[in-house]
C-alpha cells in the first residue's frame, strides 16, 4: 500500500541512479566488447608484431621453443603468436579478418591453401628485395616450392617446409620379419605385387596387419598413389580431366590392403599411430608429423619416404608458408619486423625439423647438424618427390575437395563400394564442385 | 519488514478491495516500465547479436557473399533453389530427421525410468541423482572422446569386452549401418540427465496426499504410477518433448567430433553441411538460405508437436 501510493506521486529519486547504473554497466561492456585495451605499445616504442598459426601438438612445443629464441633476440619488438583450431576453423579466420582488412601481420597456411585465400585481395604480396635482405631468395628455397609461392608474378608466400607421407617402421617387428638389411634399413622393393608381398611378411610377424593408414582421410594416400602413375587432375570451367584407369588401380590398392586384412578397415586419429607402436602393424604410412607422436612411446622407429607402389617414390604433400594477410594500413616498420621474422624463423628450422617436417631453407637440410637427425634424414629427397594438389579454390589441406572425397574413398577400405563404385561417387564430387561458381 | 507488518490488514479486511484495485492499475503501468530497464540489458544483446544477424542473414540468402570477402551481387533465388535441390541438403536433413527419430523417444522415456527409479530409491536417492545427472556436466569434447575409445573397434572397450566372450563387435562408428545409433547411445548417456532432472522436479512436486488417498482406497505401485504420476506429468512431458525435439534437430557438435559426418556421409547432420558450405566452402549466401530453410522446418515441426500435446491435454 505504501509502496503503490509513492508510485503515484512523483517518480522515485533512486530512479535516475539506477538508469545511470544501466547505462554505464552497458557502456563498460560496449568497451570490453570493442576490445578497447589501453595502448601499451604506443608507450613502450616497440613494434607490435602479431603472428596467427594452426600448429598445436609436437609442431606446437617447436614453435613456442622458437618463438622463446626470437623474442629472447629481439627484445624491441611486441611479438605475440596466437594458435587457432587446425583446418577450417583456422582458416575461416584468416580470411575473415582479411577481408575486414584487419588480418594478423603474419599467419601460417598451407601453400596449397594460397588460391583459395585470394591472393591480391586477401593476401598482400610480399616485397622479394626485402627478403632477400634478410638472406631468403630462390637460390635457398627448392624451385619446386619457391615457384609456389607465387601467384600472378608476385611473391605472396615464405615457404617453410615440406610435409609429405612417409612410412615408418617398427624396427622391432620389421627385424622380426626379416625385412631389414644390416643398416636397419627397410629392403627396398618396388611394384604393387612386392610391396603386398612385403606387408605379408610383416603381417606373418604381427598376426594383424602389416601395414597401419588412416582410413577416414584417405585422400592423401590416393594421391600419391594416382601421381606415382603420373595420373593427372587437370580443371576446365566446367568440366575435368582424370585418368580413370590410374584412378582404378590407386583405388583398387586401397581396396584391396584392407580386403586381404594387410591394413585395417577402420584407423582414425591416434589409431593409426597406436596400431604402429603396439606392434598390430610392422610399417606405417602417415605424415611426417607423427615422429613427435611416436618419439612419445618410446618403441625404436624409423622412416623412409612413401612406399614405390607403382615404381617410384612420389608422395603428396604440402607446405607450411607465411603471408602477409591483408591490412587496409599496412604499416612498413611491421612489415618489415614481420619479414626479418619470418627469415629469422627460416634460418633456425633446424628446430622446426625435429618435429619433423623438411626445412625449407636448404642451408639447414644440407648441414651436418640436419644430417645427425634421425630418421629426419632418413628421407630428406621426400621434398623433391612432393607432389602437390591441383591448384583450384577448394583444393588443398582441409579444402573442400579433400573433405567430400574422404567420403568416397573411406568405403574403399570398409569394402562398401568397389573401386569402381567409389570412382563414380568422387568423380560427381567433382564435378559439382567444379558446377559451384568460385567464391574467391 | 514494514511490508510484513503491514500485510495482514489487506487479508483481515476483504471489503474495501475495489478501492486499492484503482489503485493497483495505475501502479502497474510506470513499475513495468522499472522493469524494462532491468532487461534492456538483455535486449540490446539480444537484438545486436541475435536478430540483427537474423536479418542480415535473410539478405544474405540473395546474394552470392563469400567468407573470402570480395565483390557481392544479388543473385535473386539462386541460392534457395540450390538449396531445395541439392540431393545433399535432402540427405543430410533426412540424417537429422534419423538422429532426432532416434534420439526423442529415448531421451524422454529413458529420463522418465530414471526419475521414477530416483523417487523410489529411499536411501540411494543422493547416489543415483548424482550418477544420472553426472555425465551432462562433461564438455563435449570430453565425452567424445570418451566413447569414442570405447567405441574403436579393435582397442576399445566394448568390443575387447565382448570378445572376451568370443563375440565379434561391431565396428559401432566406423560402419555406414551402426554410426548413427551409437552417436545416439553416446548422446542419450551424456545428456539425458537434464531432461531426468525437469521430471524428478515434476514428480517431487506431485501432492504426497493424492498418492496417501490413492494407497487408502487399495492402488498398488504401479497403479499409482499409472494413474496417478504419469498423468500428473503430462505438461512436462509435453515441454520435455518439445525441448528435446528442437535440441535432436540441431544436433551438430558431438556427432562433428566423433564422426565428422562419416563413414560416407551416414552421419553428416544438416547443420554440419550449412557448416560445410559455408565455412568450408565459403559460401556463405548459400549456407544462409540452407540455414533459414532449416529454420523454417525447426518451427514448423515445433509448432505441429507442441499442438498435438496441447490437444491431449485438452
Amino acid at each position: 500500500m505504501r509502496r503503490a501510493s509513492r508510485a503515484t506521486h512523483t517518480p522515485p529519486p533512486a530512479g535516475p541512479g539506477r538508469r545511470s547504473f544501466v547505462a554505464g554497466a552497458l557502456a563498460t561492456a560496449g568497451l570490453a566488447a570493442a576490445g578497447c585495451a589501453p595502448p601499451d605499445t604506443l608507450i613502450s616504442g616497440d613494434t607490435r608484431l602479431r603472428q596467427w598459426n594452426l600448429f598445436a601438438g609436437g609442431d606446437g612445443n617447436r614453435m613456442v621453443e622458437m618463438h622463446d629464441a626470437y623474442q629472447a633476440e629481439h627484445p624491441q619488438i611486441d611479438f605475440r603468436a596466437t594458435t587457432f583450431t587446425w583446418g577450417a576453423p583456422f582458416y575461416t579466420k584468416v580470411a575473415m579478418g582479411a577481408a575486414g582488412g584487419r588480418g594478423a601481420d603474419i599467419a601460417t597456411v598451407h601453400i596449397s591453401r594460397l588460391e583459395s585465400l585470394a591472393p591480391g585481395r586477401l593476401l598482400d604480396p610480399i616485397d622479394p628485395a626485402l627478403l632477400a635482405e634478410f638472406g631468403i631468395d630462390d637460390t635457398v628455397v627448392l624451385p619446386n616450392i619457391w615457384e609456389k609461392c607465387f601467384f600472378d608474378g608476385q611473391l605472396y608466400a615464405i615457404p617453410i617446409d615440406t610435409h609429405v607421407l612417409i612410412q615408418y617402421l617398427n624396427l622391432d617387428v620389421c627385424r622380426q620379419a626379416g625385412v631389414l638389411d644390416a643398416d636397419d634399413r627397410l629392403v627396398e622393393v618396388s611394384g604393387v605385387d612386392d610391396y603386398f608381398d612385403l606387408l605379408r611378411e610383416i603381417q606373418g610377424v604381427t598376426g594383424e596387419y602389416g601395414l597401419s593408414m588412416d582410413t577416414w582421410n584417405p585422400w592423401s594416400n590416393f594421391w600419391a598413389l594416382y601421381r606415382q602413375q603420373d595420373g593427372d587432375l587437370v580443371f576446365g570451367e566446367d568440366d575435368f580431366e582424370m585418368d580413370d584407369d590410374k584412378a582404378l588401380a590407386a583405388m583398387d590398392v586401397m581396396f584391396r590392403l584392407s580386403e586381404e586384412g594387410l591394413a585395417p578397415r577402420h584407423s582414425r586419429d591416434a589409431d593409426t599411430a597406436a596400431n604402429l607402436s603396439n606392434g598390430h602393424a610392422g610399417l606405417m604410412i602417415h605424415g611426417n608429423w607423427e615422429i613427435p607422436t611416436l618419439e612419445a612411446t618410446g618403441i625404436e622407429f624409423s622412416a623412409t619416404q612413401f612406399p614405390a607402389v607403382f615404381g617410384n617414390h612420389r608422395t603428396r604433400g604440402d607446405s607450411h608458408c607465411y603471408v602477409f594477410p591483408h591490412q587496409r594500413d599496412r604499416d612498413p616498420e611491421r612489415t618489415r619486423a614481420a619479414t626479418e621474422y619470418a627469415a629469422w624463423m627460416l634460418h633456425h628450422s633446424l628446430t622446426w625439423a625435429g618435429g619433423g617436417h623438411i626445412p625449407a631453407y636448404q642451408p639447414v637440410v644440407e648441414s651436418a647438424e640436419y644430417d645427425a637427425l634421425h630418421p629426419q634424414s632418413e628421407y630428406r629427397e621426400a621434398a623433391e618427390n612432393v607432389q602437390f594438389e591441383p591448384e583450384a579454390w577448394f583444393s588443398g589441406s582441409a579444402g573442400r575437395l579433400q573433405e567430400e572425397a574422404a567420403g568416397a574413398l573411406t568405403t574403399l577400405h570398409q569394402g562398401t563400394q568397389t573401386p569402381e563404385q567409389s570412382l563414380d561417387q568422387l568423380k560427381g564430387t567433382i564435378r559439382e564442385l567444379l558446377t559451384v561458381p568460385s567464391p574467391v | 519488514m514494514t511490508q510484513n507488518t503491514h500485510a495482514p490488514a489487506p487479508r483481515t479486511a476483504p471489503g474495501p478491495a475495489a478501492a486499492p484495485r484503482g489503485l493497483v492499475d495505475v501502479r502497474r503501468r510506470p513499475s513495468s516500465w522499472t522493469g524494462l530497464w532491468f532487461v534492456l540489458p538483455f535486449l540490446a544483446f539480444y537484438a545486436l547479436f541475435l536478430l540483427w544477424p537474423a536479418v542480415v542473414g535473410f539478405g544474405y540468402t540473395f546474394t552470392d557473399r563469400s567468407l573470402a570477402g570480395g565483390d557481392v551481387s544479388f543473385v535473386g533465388l539462386d541460392n534457395w533453389t540450390e538449396s531445395l535441390t541439392d540431393s545433399a541438403m535432402y540427405d543430410s536433413l533426412w540424417n537429422t530427421l534419423w538422429f532426432t527419430v532416434l534420439s526423442v523417444p529415448v531421451m524422454v522415456l529413458l529420463a522418465l525410468g530414471l526419475a521414477l527409479l530416483t523417487d523410489h530409491a529411499r536411501r540411494l536417492g543422493w547416489f543415483l541423482r548424482l550418477s544420472f545427472f553426472a555425465p551432462f556436466v562433461l564438455p563435449v569434447t570430453v565425452m567424445t572422446l570418451i566413447w569414442g575409445w570405447m567405441y574403436n573397434p579393435s582397442l576399445g572397450l566394448f568390443n575387447g569386452t565382448l570378445g572376451r566372450f568370443g563375440i565379434e563387435g561391431p565396428e559401432w562408428l566406423f560402419s555406414e549401418d551402426t554410426a548413427m545409433f551409437s552417436v545416439v547411445v553416446a548422446t542419450a548417456w551424456w545428456q539425458v540427465g537434464f531432461n531426468y532432472l525437469l521430471y524428478l522436479a515434476a514428480m517431487q512436486s506431485i501432492p504426497k496426499d493424492v498418492y496417501e488417498a490413492a494407497a487408502i482406497d487399495g492402488a498398488g505401485a504401479w497403479q499409482r504410477i499409472g494413474r496417478i504420476t504419469l498423468p500428473m506429468l503430462t505438461r512436462t512431458t509435453a515441454l520435455i518433448a518439445v525441448l528435446q525435439l528442437i535440441g535432436s534437430l540441431r544436433v551438430f557438435e558431438q556427432i562433428y567430433l566423433m564422426t565428422s559426418g562419416g563413414p560416407n556421409f551416414a552421419t553428416r547432420t544438416v547443420i554440419q553441411y550449412i557448416y560445410d558450405s559455408g565455412f568450408v566452402g565459403l559460401r556463405i549466401g548459400l549456407a544462409s538460405s540452407m540455414a533459414y530453410v532449416f529454420m523454417v522446418l525447426i518451427i514448423a515441426a515445433s509448432i505441429a508437436q507442441f499442438r498435438l500435446f496441447s490437444r491431449k491435454e485438452g
